[in-house]
């Protein structure tokens, strides 16, 4: 039985935009595929949110864009992965990590 | 921009990529290629969004969305050429009316005069027995100067038309005999050259003038030529000693290019000049003084004569003096008309602001299934809002370019057809904040409320609007269009109103007799000028001769002269006293002078009631002979024969000794300064009896056929005596008698002009209403149909709704108009504010006008097909 679906966790979705393209450049739609693969479908993507996204992240400076043909003779947009991309994500998974640790310890606490 | 469309290509090509590759997933997870297509594109609507967002990233997609916006809100208005084409008009009527009206209005009776403190200068006049104002004596302006404390400055005025001599033709110039201190009051100082001393203002004393930078420049090149130089005014040389700045503008008489001192004598006889009410009298107020402060100190000095002062009867000034701001006093006459039109343009701009809101709120209607699909489509309600502002703002930018030339043009057209009297129309010209103003008000009242329907409903609302087309909406904006229907309706009738009231006004007018007969009447005036005519008997001899020479001008059955000339402006009164009680001066002294050749009568048709005319007998150095008119008559012997009364006018009446004039003669009442006024009481004098001959002479002419053809030949024989006098204020009566109605008349043509305006814009007001309501009950109007109602029953059906909103309006209106027609009273004449002829006459036009806005919608709604009921579903 799969896992309800919701959407990607508020102010989250860079970093895994991020964490999706550090392992290989890709085009939109695969990204957003990805995403929901690996969290095996509890993260549903929103297309509009995703390209707003990935635009804004190729503004920063932290993607890189290129058009790439595909099979099918039409033309597709790949993003990676650039240097200061890389760097934000250390930052993003960082921060992440020390906020779930905090949130984690907060619901164990007892008494 | 070929970047920007590039990267929208880009936009775009990615979101189909993203189409695409969520189709095929799909697909292969077992869809339908159909069914496929439907989910991709459901979730492409949010993907859209985001091309919107996209696109607002940066400034330069700012500007590249507000630039699309804005094409594209211009294909929009092509699109509706009705649409557009009604509202640039609407909105061009309200600003450029508006703007025009204030432009003209604002600065001539609210915007101070071009003075330093021009707060403090006051105009004192002398009251008149009926409440009026009265010109002052010279002896009253004495006493005060010297007695009265609270004026910082103090100075007289009298007209004076002197005529330039030396190079060129000879030309009648405007100016004004002022005493010394007359530029003091006003601020205001030569821009070249010195002001006026005390000492050139001695009885005798130096030809001294200033002249405007305008003359300088018209006549002479520029002020220095002409500055500490002689010019000829009426054959005397005076000496240029100052030159007034280009923008000064001579509030008493704006014309005026021309001053010289007043050079009257201190404490003259009371049967000399001096005592006449003749002078106008302006004063700077002492800092800390006010206007009622003065009246009071004026009171208390009249209430205490002092022996340095003596007064005669006629210049007592014991109710004392009116003070009032100079502003308000020489914008007094204008100030009611002004006042209307000034209300007449706010009602058509209301007018224009209610149609452009319901033109508005209707398109908003019609296009909420429009923008529901857009939103529906992903756009954001502030990217609706965004557009639908730049279509509005692109339509008050066309109608306020449209309406600026409509402000320039009828600036033109005021300025042209103003009445002359019309005081500051130099301070006339368009005014941009005003301007920015009537734009503003105009198009974002309509703004607001167009944004409203497209606005007001949630996500939720557009959704269930596009399932339902436009049908089932807008209850709450069809109520607020009718209201606005209903007003425009009410506010055209308040406006057809007062243009009805000053039409038949109008024509009551021009009914009334003038007491003479102005067809084929020509008159001109003669200005004698120089030391030739200074002697009475040479101007005598000099008018005689003209006479005679024009009198053998073919064509010309008729001629004569008078010293002033009715319904042309001018205004020539005196005091009179009888021989049966010489110490009692009459109430109201002003008795109109026409000093006149004795042919006067007979060229101007005016009947005698009683006794002779004046003839020849009635020459200088024999007994004085007076006509009186049949008013004078009536006014001080009623049912007594005044023939054979003995009476003095003027300057005779502080005379000791001497003889009487003998009234030998009635004669029919002439009206002077306005067809409307009762005909004051008036006296004639043969030209040689009077106490002076008068240098200036209206000549009138009577002639077979057109009179205006001879004016050259009447010039001519005028010159062959003596080529010197100019001759000026060339017309036929016909032309004075409307010139002197010019007021009522320019008036009358604005709310003309707005009433028409007005009911135009009602009418496709209401036409919008109701040919949308057809729109909209097309279904409801082919199900009656296929029931079995007959066209005629649905043309009636609309024409009910149509005739419902205009009773509802004209009723508002007719309880408006009685209220507001009331502000008009001083401008009508025979007829009163209620007048029935008038209220049923335009509540037809109006009705009329709105049966045929209606019946074509109605006509329309006739012939709507009955299948439509079954089709549309």
């Amino acid at each position: 039985m799969p896992e309800p679906t919701t959407d990607v966790i508020q102010g989250t979705l860079d970093m895994l935009i991020l964490k999706t393209l550090s392992l290989a450049p890709m085009h939109g739609y695969g990204i957003g595929r990805r995403i929901e693969q690996i969290s095996r479908g509890v993260f549903k993507v929103n297309p509009g949110s995703l390209l707003t996204a990935l635009h804004r992240l190729e503004r920063a400076g932290w993607l890189d864009a290129q058009w790439r043909h595909t099979e099918n003779s039409r033309r597709a947009k790949f993003y990676s992965l650039t240097r200061a991309g890389r760097r934000q994500l250390e930052l993003e998974t960082e921060s992440w990590q020390r906020r779930v640790t905090a949130v984690t310890r907060l619901l164990k606490a007892e008494g | 921009m070929t970047h920007r469309s590039a990267v929208r290509e880009e936009l775009d090509e990615e979101v189909r990529d993203y189409f695409e590759r969520a189709r095929a997933d799909l697909i292969r997870e077992g869809m339908t290629a159909h069914e496929a297509a439907r989910v991709a594109r459901h979730t492409l609507g949010d993907a859209s969004r985001a091309r919107e967002d996209l696109r607002s990233y940066g400034w330069e997609n700012a500007l590249e969305a507000t630039l699309g916006d804005l094409r594209l809100a211009g294909r929009r208005l092509r699109q509706s050429p009705g649409f557009a084409s009604i509202g640039i008009l609407t909105l061009a009527l309200g600003i450029g009316a508006s703007t025009a009206i204030l432009s003209a209005v604002v600065p001539i009776l609210f915007a101070p005069l071009p003075y330093p403190h021009a707060e403090r200068v006051v105009m004192l006049s002398d009251h008149n027995i009926d409440g009026g104002r009265m010109d002052v004596t010279f002896g009253t302006y004495e006493e005060l100067a010297a007695r009265s404390r609270s004026f910082g400055a103090l100075a007289v005025a009298d007209r004076w038309r002197p005529a330039l001599g030396g190079l060129g033709e000879p030309e009648r110039l405007i100016g004004d005999r002022v005493s010394a201190g007359y530029f003091r009051v006003l601020g205001i100082a030569p821009r070249l050259g010195r002001n006026f001393e005390a000492a050139d203002d001695t009885y005798r004393g130096p030809r001294v003038a200033i002249v405007s930078e305008g003359l300088a420049k018209r006549r002479f090149g520029s002020a220095r030529a002409v500055l500490d130089q002689p010019i000829v005014l009426d054959g005397n040389e005076y000496v240029v000693i100052g030159i007034m700045p280009a923008g000064f503008e001579n509030a008493l008489s704006p014309q005026a290019e021309v001053w010289t001192p007043l050079q009257y004598r201190a404490h003259a006889p009371f049967d000399s000049g001096e005592w006449g009410h003749h002078l106008r009298m302006i004063g700077r107020l002492a800092p800390g003084e006010s206007v009622q402060r003065a009246e009071r100190e004026i009171l208390n000095i009249a209430g205490a004569p002092s022996a340095d002062f003596p007064r005669p009867q006629w210049a007592l000034f014991e109710n004392g003096l009116r003070v009032e701001s100079l502003q308000r006093s020489v914008t007094s006459a204008v100030r009611p008309a002004l006042l209307a039109i000034l209300a007449a343009v706010l009602l058509l701009l209301a007018i224009a602001c209610a149609n452009v809101t319901n033109l508005l709120l209707a398109r908003g209607v019609a296009r909420r299934s429009e923008l529901a699909v857009r939103a529906a489509l992903g756009a954001g309600r502030g990217r609706l809002a965004r557009q639908l502002l730049t279509e509005s703002l692109l339509l008050a930018l066309l109608g306020g370019v449209a309406g600026l030339g409509i402000a320039a043009l009828g600036i033109d057209a005021i300025v042209a057809l103003a009445p002359a009297g019309l005081p500051r129309l130099d301070a006339v010209r368009l005014d941009v904040p005003v301007f920015l103003f009537a734009v503003a008000i105009t198009a974002s009242v309509g703004l607001a409320v167009g944004l409203v329907p497209a606005l007001s409903g949630t996500r939720e609302d557009l959704r269930l609007d596009l399932q339902s087309g436009t049908r089932a909406l807008g209850g709450r904006h069809h109520r607020l269009r009718r209201l606005l229907v209903v007003t425009e309706v009410a506010l055209a009738l308040v406006l057809l109103t007062g243009a009805g009231l000053l039409l038949r006004s109008m024509e009551r007018l021009l009914e009334t007799a003038s007491g003479f007969d102005a067809t084929d009447a020509l008159t001109m005036q003669i200005v004698t000028t120089g030391r030739r005519y200074d002697s009475d008997d040479a101007a005598l001899r000099y008018f005689e001769s003209v006479l005679g020479a024009v009198r053998n001008v073919p064509g010309v059955t008729d001629a004569a002269l008078t010293s002033q000339l009715p319904l042309s402006g001018d205004f020539d009164a005196y005091g009179v006293v009888f021989e049966s009680a010489p110490q009692t001066t009459p109430d109201d002294p002003s008795v109109l002078r026409y000093t006149v050749t004795p042919g006067w009568f007979r060229t101007m048709q005016i009947p005698l009631l009683r006794g002779r005319l004046l003839d020849a007998r009635d020459r200088p150095g024999s007994a004085e002979s007076v006509l009186i008119s049949e008013s004078f008559a009536q006014r001080w012997f009623g049912e007594q024969d005044p023939i054979g009364q003995r009476v003095r006018f003027g300057p005779e009446i502080g005379r000791t000794g001497g003889p009487w004039d003998t009234i030998v003669g009635v004669v029919g009442d002439v009206k002077q300064a306005s067809l409307a006024l009762e005909p004051p009481a008036a006296f004639y004098v043969a030209m040689g009896q009077w106490t002076w001959v008068d240098v200036v002479q209206s000549l009138t002419v009577r002639a077979h056929g057109d009179p205006a053809a001879l004016v050259p030949s009447i010039k001519h024989a005028i010159w062959s005596v003596d080529p010197s006098p100019p001759i000026v204020r060339v017309a036929t009566m016909g032309d004075l008698i409307a010139a002197s109605e010019a007021q009522r008349r320019f008036a009358l043509t604005v709310f003309g002009v707005f009433a028409v305006a007005a009911l135009v814009l009602a009418a496709l007001g209401l036409y919008g209403v109701i040919a949308g309501s057809v729109a909209e009950r097309t279904r409801e109007i082919g199900l009656r149909a296929a029931l079995g109602a007959s066209p005629l029953r649905i043309l009636a059906l609309v024409l009910r709704q149509g005739m419902t909103l205009t009773g509802v309006g004209v009723a508002l209106g007719l309880a408006g108009a009685a209220v507001a027609t009331r502000g008009l009273a001083t401008l009508l004449f025979g007829v009163t504010a209620v007048d029935p002829l008038t209220y049923a006459g335009v509540m037809a036009l109006l009705f009329g006008v709105c049966i045929l806005a209606c019946s074509v919608p109605a006509w329309r709604a006739a012939r709507v097909d009955p299948t439509i009921a079954l089709r549309s579903e």
